[in-house]
């Protein structure tokens, strides 16, 4: 059976107003993003004027990377909850039973986390660029704007949904409790932040090459994930419990 | 695909009626089937047939295999060994999307979307099955069921019953070519199960293939053309009436206003009586024709004086039937 895109937007669809009345969803949706907006603007805010270079650099890198936990921390806990969620609900077996291919269901599940993540991540970003054009002190609005800093932030955003994403569909697929599912999945969403991170507070000499390969590398595990957690998606497993 | 054409829309009152015939290939042929866990058999060397139109209960106890069977046939599990053929296409995992697309499975647990209304429910179903004019069935399908005006109800709102009823709408969107009801009446009250009674009837009138599991015997001898009882093994197989003749004698229970002095004397010389035991109510006679036997005994009663309150034929239900086989493994096993 070819690939739908119907059965992709039904499944999406679902979601979406299945997440629209869920308080966790809504709870974590709103939570988190205002958690990681107020400790970067505070620490903007409050900075002095003869801050020193080194200082200004860690502040500087310090509100980006909290800017990145959103899209890294918010798809990764709705993710992992996507497949083990519906089966202990016991909504996943009248999924299965249509024609749906697992592809069409893993990518309809992706795309309903991804769309809110990146409009809350971009939103959140936008605004703490306003709020430090706005009212940061002159010589920390021409930190965060010099650069590649928002660039690489409006690139990396994405990239990091994509990957806590498919990390979380891939744990949910293969666990059995939900909570676990999550905790896991937060974990998963670790490893490509910490790089992040790394570069921005200068551990690792960030260059352009380095955050296009990282960027690259993101890229086509975002691009295959849904191949990879395919593969790993049983239906018989999903349904009974045992291996097929 | 291959088998018979794709139904007409429910609720079509020109649609053709579906029911079996001759010269129509089966709905389902089921031929072998073995399903295995590792060690743990579900269900083994599972063959029948069944014919378009046709209502088939699946009968045994829990953990006979019967929910596994209907996931196998659904093409959610893959079966160990054996073939079977669903709606006309052979089972197999190449096959798996074709088959789903033209069969529904309603599982003994509704699993709904609370949080999304019966209309939100239906309309991811209808996407996910990519019919075309999808407010027309799903208005058909929630007519069926009698739920026009929940349409808009949350799901969590309604009633185990009611929601029971949106998973068999939810199961009649894509006009299955074969209807599987696991258990659907599993933890209903007598009100709700009555409907879905009257609901899985009023299916069958249209012609509709049901293969339905159920441990309710009741149930299956009222609502089905055949059974099969399965106890890992299918067991037996056949009209719920010819199911009785081959477990049981056939009998007449005679009841008297007071025994008799010697029934040896008055019922040996009855040509059909091939056998008598006393019962608390009175007399129980296996007899090889009752149509035949009852005038004579009669007879030979009135011919000997006694008062006679009932001659009848001994029914069997289908929870003899069924009781007598389980109780049959049981003993198998102790041995």
């Amino acid at each position: 059976m070819r690939f739908s895109w119907t059965r992709v937007a039904a499944i999406a669809v679902k979601e979406l107003r299945d997440y629209r009345r869920n308080r966790f969803v809504i709870g974590t949706m709103a939570f988190l993003p205002l958690l990681f907006i107020a400790a970067p603007m505070v620490q903007l805010l409050t900075a002095s004027a003869s801050v020193s270079s080194s200082r200004l650099d860690s502040k500087v890198g310090l509100s980006l990377l909290y800017m990145l936990l959103i899209p890294a921390f918010i798809p990764s806990t709705l993710a992992a909850y996507s497949v083990v969620g519906e089966r202990e609900q016991g909504t996943l077996e009248p999924v299965l039973i249509t024609p749906i291919r697992r592809e069409e269901f893993l990518v309809g599940k992706a795309l309903a986390v991804a769309g809110p993540t990146l409009t809350i991540a971009y939103a959140i970003f936008g605004i703490f660029l306003a709020v430090t054009a706005l009212f940061a002190r002159t010589v920390i609005a021409s930190a965060i704007f010099a650069g590649s800093h928002v660039l690489v932030q409006l690139l990396f955003i994405p990239l990091l949904a994509g990957w806590s994403i498919w990390v979380g569909i891939a744990i949910s697929a293969r666990s059995s409790d939900v909570r676990v599912a999550q905790q896991l999945g937060v974990l998963g969403s670790m490893p490509p932040l910490v790089i992040v991170a790394l570069m921005q507070f200068r551990v690792i000499t960030a260059s352009s090459g380095l955050a296009l390969a990282l960027a690259a590398a993101l890229l086509i595990i975002d691009g295959f994930g849904w191949r990879a957690v395919a593969a790993i998606f049983d239906r018989e497993r999903l349904i009974t419990g045992a291996r097929s | 695909m291959t088998g018979q054409p794709v139904p007409e829309a429910l609720g079509n009152s020109s649609a053709p009626e579906r029911a079996a015939t001759n010269d129509s290939p089966p709905a389902l042929v089921v031929e072998k089937l073995t399903k295995r866990f590792g060690d743990r058999v579900a269900f083994d060397d599972v063959s029948f047939e069944v014919g378009y139109g046709e209502v088939f209960g699946f009968l045994g106890p829990n953990g006979a295999g019967k929910t596994t069977t209907v996931r196998t046939l659904g093409t959610l599990i893959a079966p160990t060994s054996g073939s079977a053929t669903v709606a006309g296409i052979p089972l197999g995992e190449e096959n798996g999307g074709a088959i789903r697309a033209r069969i529904s499975i309603m599982p003994e647990s509704p699993g709904l979307y609370l949080r999304l209304t019966v209309m939100e429910n239906l309309r991811c179903f209808a996407g996910l099955y990519e019919l075309d004019d999808i407010p027309g069935r799903i208005e058909r399908a929630l007519r069926a069921v009698n739920l026009v005006d929940r349409a808009g109800d949350a799901c969590r709102s309604l009633s185990k019953g009611l929601r029971q009823r949106v998973a068999l709408a939810r199961a009649l969107l894509n006009d299955p070519a074969v209807l599987f009801l696991d258990e659907p009446t599993s933890g209903l009250d007598p009100v709700a199960t009555r409907e879905v009674h009257e609901l899985i009837a009023s299916l069958r009138a249209r012609g509709v293939t049901i293969f339905l599991t159920t441990h309710r015997l009741e149930e299956a001898e009222r609502l089905c053309d055949r059974v099969a009882i399965l106890n890992t093994t299918l067991r037996l197989i056949g009209r719920p009436d010819e199911l009785r003749t081959q477990l049981f004698t056939r009998s007449l229970d005679v009841r008297l206003r007071a025994p008799l002095d010697d029934p040896q004397a008055l019922f040996d010389p009855v040509h059909d009586v091939e056998g008598w035991e006393r019962v608390p109510s009175g007399y129980k006679l296996a007899v090889s024709d009752p149509d035949s036997a009852a005038p004579a005994v009669a007879r030979a009663l009135v011919d000997a004086g006694a008062d006679i309150l009932s001659i009848a034929e001994s029914r069997h239900s289908l929870e003899d039937v069924y009781l007598e086989l389980i109780d049959e493994d049981v003993e198998a096993r102790r041995r």
